[in-house]
């Protein structure tokens, strides 16, 4: 089956990154459209489509949208959020690099429905081709009168800002990306009030990702009742899939939402390599809790992944094949949250410091019985209890990989040592 | 050391298109960065000066941020992706393969100065791990060979 594509459809075209490309293949066309339906009954049809927000936590965009008090006497800001860092998680990079003109077309018309003339986009200071690529983009776009004064002749007036991060996963966390814009540390803000209230400079803002900005023009062009017939009532559009790990097809597929994680991993994915199986898959980045192969059936949507105790997240899915020690991987992936917490939060950082260490003296064959129990202990604690939510994604995988292989870590601590015996995780052979 | 007519044009250009002084602090250590390697503490006095915020606040900040170097680094620096997807692709083979051959462990500098090797968390680049940034390029799909012609071209540089 090939892919649905909408988003990804000009991604191996060459040059498609340029505004030559895009309006060839009939970009910028919502644009005017959008301008003669005017602000609410924009707001009214991304509402119909049910687009829900593809940033992680999937809030429905429309209703966000709505959020925002259009006559305010301070300014309205739209934040882009380009800082694509959770772990297993590479589709925002492809859109910014392949085609940004897709992306700014819904930047363009989100502020036009938000009533806001200025729109920052926070790219983080690892895509340093991305940001090359997207600051020709907005300069095109300047160039052809899609952004700046009195855009296409409507009297709407905006300018695009590229802002360059300088490494902090926390920054994508939308009230830490205001601060960090602001010029300060990445530190998340204690809610409410919430951003669209009291955000960027102190002036209502809306955050939106990448891909929901990018689905913006297709449901503008083609309707929102077309956007909502793809998926599944409530889990509406394509989705931008990313396999990667242990996997023979590593790579971006866009579905709709609701395929299924089987179909995903064995007809897109073609299984598993090296002739494994499968023994866990992190379905949504690496803040979702994990799956075990038994699991593989579930829709890979908002709502069925959140009803299995996980996260469609980023849907960034990372597969775990069974020569792949699970004390392992809960280690490396507490590291990376110890590495990215911005201290705040005691439980937070003494939390995600403590998993690692345990997680590593258990590796490392120094484990005892009891701190199996501590570690679920120590993840309830972190949960819920913190200014955002970069402690629960630490702790949701932590938790349960310690109870869905609680097995792999009774045998580490019976045998002293890990059972799997490698001194490099993974496989890696080198060759060209 | 003054920084340089260019270096201060620029960053007046950024304080014209910013809302804040304060909001100027990260473009100007970008700015900064590019043209010094790193943060020497003499430049984010300086820094602090034109921007006329308190120097403890740009230290703070480009303490915060793992891309801004407050120590010298080498002159290009390897950006190694250590995170899940590219664990379960090799990248910690990847990392052994690189340290014997330069020399270096991770976070160090290899003594003619040319490279630094440093760890990074997950690139974006998952789909085609191991992944790591070098300066302002990403490789992906690494290999040995990959790896062999890119440290020939740095230590040429
Ligand atoms: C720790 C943390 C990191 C996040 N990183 C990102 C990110 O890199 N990109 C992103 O779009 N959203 C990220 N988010 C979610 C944002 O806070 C926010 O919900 C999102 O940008 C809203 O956009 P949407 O409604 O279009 O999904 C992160 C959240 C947390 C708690
Ligand atoms: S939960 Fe962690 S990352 Fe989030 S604000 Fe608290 S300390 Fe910072
Ligand atoms: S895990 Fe290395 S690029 Fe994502």
């Amino acid at each position: 089956m090939p892919e649905m594509r909408i988003i990804r459809t000009y991604v191996d075209k060459p040059n498609s990154e340029s505004i030559e490309s895009y309006t060839a293949s009939g970009g910028y066309t919502a644009l005017p459209r959008a301008l003669k339906m005017g602000p609410l009954e924009i707001i009214d049809e991304v509402k119909k489509s049910g687009l829900r927000g593809r940033g992680g936590a999937g809030f429905p965009t429309g209703i966000k949208w709505s959020f925002v008090q259009r006559d305010s006497k301070q300014p309205i800001y739209l934040c882009c959020n380009a800082d694509e860092s959770e772990p297993g998680s590479f589709k925002d990079r492809e859109i910014i690099e392949r085609d940004p003109h897709q992306m700014l077309e819904g930047i363009v018309i989100g502020c036009y429905a938000i009533n806001s003339h200025k729109c920052y986009i926070y790219i983080r200071g690892e895509m340093p081709k991305g940001a090359r690529i997207l600051e020709r983009a907005i300069r095109e776009s300047y160039e052809k009168g899609f952004l700046g004064k009195n855009i296409l002749g409507s009297g709407f007036n905006l300018d695009v800002v590229l802002f360059v991060g300088a490494g902090a996963y926390i920054c994508g966390e939308e009230t830490a990306l205001l601060e960090s814009i602001e010029g300060k540390n990445g530190e998340p803000r204690p809610r409410p009030p919430f951003p669209a209230q009291v955000g960027l400079f102190g002036c209502p803002t809306i955050v939106n990702n990448v891909e929901t900005l990018t689905c913006v023009p297709h449901i503008i062009n083609r309707g929102a009742e077309w956007f909502a017939s793809i998926g599944t009532p409530k889990n509406t559009g394509t989705k931008i899939y990313g396999l990667s790990g242990s996997i023979n097809k590593p790579g971006l597929y866009e579905l709709p939402l609701g395929i299924s994680l089987r179909e995903l991993i064995y007809e897109y994915g073609e299984g598993i390599r090296n002739g494994k199986e499968v023994k866990a898959i992190s379905p949504g980045g690496g803040s979702a809790a994990v799956l075990t192969a038994e699991e593989i059936n579930i829709p890979m949507d908002f709502d069925s992944l959140a009803r299995a105790g996980s996260m469609l997240g980023t849907a960034g899915v990372t597969v775990i094949d069974d020569a792949t020690c699970m004390v392992r991987v809960a280690q490396n992936l507490a590291h990376f949250y110890r590495d990215e917490s911005c201290g705040q939060c005691v439980q937070c950082r003494e939390g995600t410091w403590w998993l690692e260490k345990m997680l590593t003296r258990i590796e490392e064959g120094m484990g005892r019985m009891e701190y199996i129990d501590t570690l679920i202990d120590a993840c309830f604690q972190m949960k819920g209890t913190t200014i955002c939510a970069l402690a629960d994604g630490c702790a949701m995988p932590v938790e349960s990989i310690v109870k869905k292989f609680r097995h792999e870590f009774e045998e580490h601590i019976k045998l002293g040592k890990c059972p799997f015996g490698n001194k490099y995780m993974g496989i890696w052979d080198g060759s060209d | 050391m003054p920084f340089s007519v260019e270096l201060r044009e620029k960053i007046n250009q950024i304080i014209s298109k910013s809302e804040t002084r304060q909001s100027a602090l990260i473009p100007t250590l970008h700015a900064v960065q590019r043209e010094y390697g790193w943060l020497p503490n003499e430049c984010m006095s300086e820094v602090a000066e034109i921007l006329d915020i308190p120097p403890a606040s740009v230290q703070n900040v480009a303490t915060f941020y793992t891309m801004f170097f407050t120590k010298p680094v080498g002159k290009h620096v390897i950006w190694l992706c250590r995170t899940l997807s590219c664990a379960l692709r090799g990248a910690e083979h990847v990392e052994h393969y690189l340290s014997e051959k330069l020399g270096i462990h991770t976070g160090e500098t290899t003594t003619d100065g040319k490279i630094t090797l440093l760890e990074a968390e997950c690139l974006a680049s998952c789909g085609t791990a191991p992944a790591m940034l070098v300066d302002d390029e990403l490789y992906e799909n690494l290999t040995r060979k990959k790896i062999d012609e890119l440290i020939e071209k740095l230590k040429k540089d």
